[in-house]
């Protein structure tokens, strides 16, 4: 038992949370924005994922494996998940906006299973797994009695820019107070001069590229992918972003956070109960808290 | 400056407005009187972009702008203050008046606006760091006007300003769209406060389930028995 709660245990808590946190935002921007639970973005992911292996093996042959190749690498996936999040909403929500909210959320599951079997489909990608190729050597440190590798730092220093990047946009920038507007009340923000629907659009281009972003970050992490790798993660970061309070940001992370480290601690004991314990958080949260730890009706939406 | 012909307005398979016309000149107050129903709101809506209409058309400066988008005509010089305020509740008070100046270049335009606002309703610089939802009924409204002032339009269309207030501020609140007009600024005004309304504007028009029946000087309109009757309470 001594094991479970070791610092180990955080570390990779920690990592696989900074995962979690930058699919989780994608999740609870696009509801606070559209009241749309879009259960296509775990498959943005898995395409940021892909995109990266792609562009590792467009950039190897000029550049070695390193951290400037990395950087390249992530900036081409987060460049495909906002350009793929941005073409769904184009083409399968938006026109769909005004109509009831459940033939949007029909449609997620359509988008979501059209890109997961499109994928398998298409030969260039095919529906067996593939190995992630290392990006950058590995390098193993220890701090205490943990063992710290530079994939462990670069999750955590990606996702913590990401987000501190994100946070400033929100609260600190016009766009961001744009944001804010159109997920309190569009026809007002409209009445400010906003246009609602190129605000819509860069949030998915957010989610978007965060989600892509994570794809990489798991790839190095967790490195086989594979199209259908996005359903679990998609699953578990939408738990994260109720646990937290699904449309408040701040509360993405915390529940990220939480989760990931809820699920290696779990996984350590037995890794069965780290597959399901996600699933008894969202049943305890729904039963105890519904709107989650930050959540509020007060709260911005978003 | 707005010219507003046969327009009509549907939702579904009900029409809310079916043939509304009226002219609102440069510099004038307008205002469009009726009960409740009648369609007032909805043709600001169709006005301002945020409803489309059916049929009829909108001429805004010479331009047609039927059913062109909302936030397109905020550039264009529409400012609408819509039923209810729509104050971005968590946003604060300066938040909300900066943001009113989204489609302006220029801010040192908005900043110098925003001090307008503060002379002309100073109320709302007491409550500057305020969240908006956090605002009394009555200086939401302020604040909602304040914000067109910041949007800065050539037309202020206002819908119900004296809704739920107090008799006390229903005087203030009509005082500054006296103050706004005198400023500069061509108003439409939608009320059921007929009286209030008919006072301070120079044309009238009534509004009877979806059809424009009666119009002319506000004044001829007040005297009118049809409307006395109707929607003064004499």
């Amino acid at each position: 038992m001594a094991e479970l709660f070791s610092l180990q245990q955080i570390v990779n808590g920690l990592q696989l949370g900074s995962i979690y946190a930058l699919i989780a935002l994608g999740y609870t921007m696009v509801y606070g924005i559209v009241r749309l639970i879009n259960f296509a973005h775990g498959d943005f992911y898995m395409i940021g994922a892909y995109a990266a292996y792609a562009a590792f093996f467009l950039f190897n042959a000029y550049i070695a494996p390193g951290n400037v190749l990395v950087f390249i690498v992530l900036i081409v996936a987060m460049l495909v998940g906002a350009a793929v999040a941005m073409l769904s909403n184009k083409f399968a929500y938006k026109p769909l906006r005004y109509k009831p909210k459940l033939s949007s959320l029909v449609t997620a599951i359509g988008v979501s299973m059209f890109i997961e079997y499109f994928f398998s489909a298409f030969p260039p990608i095919g529906p067996s797994p593939r190995g992630f190729p290392e990006v950058l050597p590995k390098v193993m440190w220890t701090m205490g009695s943990a063992q710290v590798s530079n994939y462990v730092v670069i999750d955590l220093v990606v996702a913590a820019a990401l987000m501190t990047g994100l946070t400033l946009l929100v609260q600190k920038s016009p766009l961001g107070r744009a944001m804010r507007a159109v997920s309190q009340d569009k026809d007002a923000a409209k009445l400010m001069g906003i246009n609602v629907e190129g605000i819509i659009s860069f949030t998915f281009l957010i989610g978007g590229a965060f989600a892509g972003a994570a794809g990489l970050l798991a790839g190095l992490t967790y490195p086989r992918i594979m199209p259908y790798m996005g359903i679990l993660p998609g699953l578990k970061a939408f738990i994260a972003a109720v646990l937290g309070g699904i449309g408040n940001i701040p509360g993405a992370m915390l529940g990220a956070y939480i989760m990931g480290i809820a699920e290696t601690t779990a996984n350590a004991y037995n890794s069965l109960l780290g597959e399901g314990i996600a699933f008894v958080i969202l049943i305890l949260v729904l039963l105890v808290r519904p709107t989650g730890i930050l959540g509020e009706k007060t709260a911005d939406k978003i | 400056m707005l010219i507003v012909k046969n327009l009509k307005v549907s939702f579904g398979q009900i029409d809310a407005i079916k043939d509304v016309s009226f002219e609102v000149p440069e510099g004038k107050i307008v205002t469009l009187i009726g009960a409740n129903g009648a369609g007032k709101t909805t043709t600001l809506r169709a006005v301002s972009g945020l409803d489309k209409s059916s049929g009829g058309s909108v001429i805004f400066k010479g331009k047609n702008i039927t059913n062109m988008e909302a936030h397109q005509l905020v550039a264009m010089g529409i400012s609408h203050v819509p039923e209810g305020r729509k104050i971005f509740p968590t946003l604060t008070v300066r938040e909300n008046l900066d943001i009113a100046g989204w489609t302006i270049k220029d801010k040192t335009i908005v900043k110098h606006r925003i001090e307008e606002v503060f002379e002309l309703l100073p109320r709302i610089k007491e409550r500057i760091n305020q969240l908006g939802g956090t605002l009394s009924g009555g200086e939401q409204q302020m604040l909602a006007v304040g914000r067109a002032i910041v949007t800065g339009g050539d037309i202020l269309l206002l819908d119900e300003p004296s809704m739920g207030l107090a008799p006390v501020l229903v005087d203030e609140i009509f005082d500054k769209i006296v103050a706004i007009n005198k400023r500069g600024t061509t108003i439409l005004l939608v009320e059921q406060n007929a009286s209030e309304a008919l006072h301070i504007a120079d044309y009238a028009y009534v509004l009877e389930v979806g059809y424009t029946t009666i119009s002319g000087p506000a004044k001829e309109i007040a005297a009118d028995p049809r409307v006395r009757e109707a929607y003064l309470g004499v």
